[in-house]
């Protein structure tokens, strides 16, 4: 075992560690391991929160990205600041009206609000299907990570099952506090590990961050820019604006949510957590870094650039020290991922056949999910094929399908139905499929229109379909239903 | 000064609209190509805007929620 092994094999350790410790002396109920009794404050909702969105993503697949791809990677950089600036205003009645009515997950939200099981059938299916891509990216980075800093001494499919297991005993022991606590060490390493080398190689390799970017520039003119065409400024903004909508309809985003202790506390964070997007610059400073040191990785294989160069740079325990940053990236957003995809199964689909089951045992049929939900992600990881960012784009465009329904629902005049919310959802997603199936883009299904409409994202294709459909359906229902409760409005509609 | 809450608008202008006319490598502004740069720039603004708003929002005094 070398020394760059024995930094990584610590930090698995010392995550699991710390995940018996954040458990002791507290009865895990059901309220205690998803919410965290709706206890924390403005620090540990924003170590959940930053822990949840930066991850073996930010690490491994932004700079590869800016690697591979050049100035279409500054998406990554640019939704935060709209996501958290709409933040402030979207979060605090999520949060009142999660605590008012005592709810554990986001399908619960939509059943309340709609009024509709069914509709939290369908929003739980929605949220698992997005998690596994999600998932599968972090044990897929776990795998990177433990091959490329091992040296080749221990295969990535034996790394992929490694990490796994230890995501899985760490959401089993200690739920939502022992992700809190983790958050705070992975965060402090990812942070000092992150500006290091953000600075480091730009200055050892270059000279400088000017004089690199100068020769990029002067290798490959304006890949530092968004392109003419392909992933140009229409593709770049309509991304941007297609992920800010998503961060917070991912199952887990809504679930950190819950666990403020007031709505004070997420408008604080919708001060502080901007700041925190920083932390990608130097990621995208590694990667550009990379571009002329260790040219020539393309495909899946923009993801190792970070590590590759890591590798060329650094003696095998500074290797090591990165890596043990790596494993801590993936395995806390991996736990929260987990977690909520079992709680989302044991809440909304076991208790939904068993009506009359105990908060104890849906907490026991959550925690025998855990392996299971781990096991279909090993499966799709050890298949493979996709890029990093590909995997999370992916998800992304499913999650933002619950958008329209959620802040619809928030509205004081509530026009649209549950019949309308759920097939809103239900063409969305399916638009999602049948784009990613045949590959389309709105260049293939609309041959004549203008080349800019083109590029725009398909993703938001989907939500479009999906804002058309929850409005004829809505109207639909109510004209059919005579809408009693709202006849003024349902006069204006007709 | 409910008003200030409109203030938030600015940010999400500026990196959904902004790179239409700013998409360019050069001039180099603190080192970094000049999207990058804007881009960057707002991450920094968009917390002091989002501070003034927090400041004098009437909503975090009234209820302390």
């Amino acid at each position: 075992m070398n020394s760059a092994m024995v930094g990584i094999a610590s930090a698995a350790i010392l995550a699991l560690g710390l995940g018996f410790l954040a458990r002791r002396g507290r009865q895990m109920g059901l309220e205690q391991w998803a919410v965290a009794g709706r206890s924390f404050g403005a620090p540990l909702v924003f170590l959940l929160m930053a822990g949840e969105i930066y991850t073996t993503f930010t690490f491994l697949g932004a700079s590869g990205f800016a690697y591979g791809r050049g100035g279409p990677a500054y998406y990554i950089l640019a939704y935060g600041t709209v996501t958290y600036s709409l933040s402030y205003f979207l979060l605090p009645p999520i949060w009142r009206y999660a605590k008012r009515h005592g709810l554990f997950s986001q399908s619960d939200f939509f059943i309340h609000k709609y009024d509709s099981p069914m509709l939290g059938v369908i929003v739980s299916l929605v949220g698992i299907v997005a998690l596994i891509p999600y998932l599968v990216l972090q044990f897929k980075g776990l795998g990177i990570i433990v091959e490329i800093a091992g040296y080749g001494a221990i295969p990535t499919t034996a790394a992929v099952w490694i990490g796994a297991a230890v995501a899985t005993a760490y959401v089993m022991v200690s739920g939502v506090r022992g992700s809190a606590w983790t958050a705070v060490v992975k965060d402090v390493m990812i942070l000092l590990v992150v500006v290091f080398l953000g600075v480091y190689l730009p200055v050892h390799y270059y000279g400088g961050i000017e004089p690199m970017f100068a020769a990029i520039e002067q290798a490959k003119p304006g890949f530092t820019a968004l392109p003419e065409r392909g992933e140009s400024v229409w593709w770049f903004s309509s991304t941007v604006l297609l992920a800010s909508l998503g961060v917070f309809m991912w199952p887990h985003g809504f679930l950190s949510i819950y666990t403020a202790r007031s709505a004070r506390v997420l408008r604080q964070n919708a001060v502080v957590l901007p700041i925190y997007q920083l932390i990608l610059l130097f990621v995208f400073l590694v990667g550009f870094a990379a571009i002329l040191q260790v040219p020539g990785l393309s495909g899946p294989n923009v993801d190792l650039a970070l590590f590759k160069l890591s590798v060329n740079t650094f003696d095998p325990w500074f290797v090591g020290v990165i890596g043990a940053a790596g494993v801590l990236t993936a395995l806390v957003p991996g736990s929260m991922i987990l977690m909520a995809a079992a709680t989302l199964l044991a809440n909304n689909f076991y208790r939904a056949v068993d009506r009359s089951a105990t908060d104890t045992r849906v907490v026991g049929v959550a925690k025998l999910m855990v392996p299971v939900v781990a096991l279909v992600a090993v499966y799709f990881t050890l298949q493979g094929g996709l890029t990093i960012v590909a995997l999370l784009l992916m998800g992304y465009s499913f999650v933002t399908q619950l958008f329209p329904a959620m802040i619809l629902s928030l509205a004081d005049n509530r026009w649209a139905t549950r019949e309308g919310a759920a097939a809103g959802i239900v063409a969305g997603v399916a638009t999602v499929v049948a784009i990613g199936l045949t590959r389309a883009s709105i260049g293939t299904l609309f041959p004549s229109l203008p080349v800019e409409i083109k590029e725009i994202n398909v993703g938001i294709i989907a939500l479009v379909v999906n804002v058309l459909v929850l409005i004829a359906v809505s109207l639909g229902t109510r004209l059919l239903t005579g809408n009693h409760r709202r006849p003024a409005q349902a006069a204006d509609l007709t | 000064m409910r008003m200030v809450r409109w203030l938030a608008v600015l940010p999400c202008l500026a990196v959904l609209v902004g790179p239409f006319f700013l998409n360019r490598v050069t001039p180099f502004v603190f080192g970094m190509p000049f999207l990058l740069a804007w881009l960057v720039a707002w991450i920094v603004v968009t917390p002091a805007i989002m501070a003034v708003i927090f400041r004098f929002d009437p909503v975090n005094r009234e209820d302390g929620q």
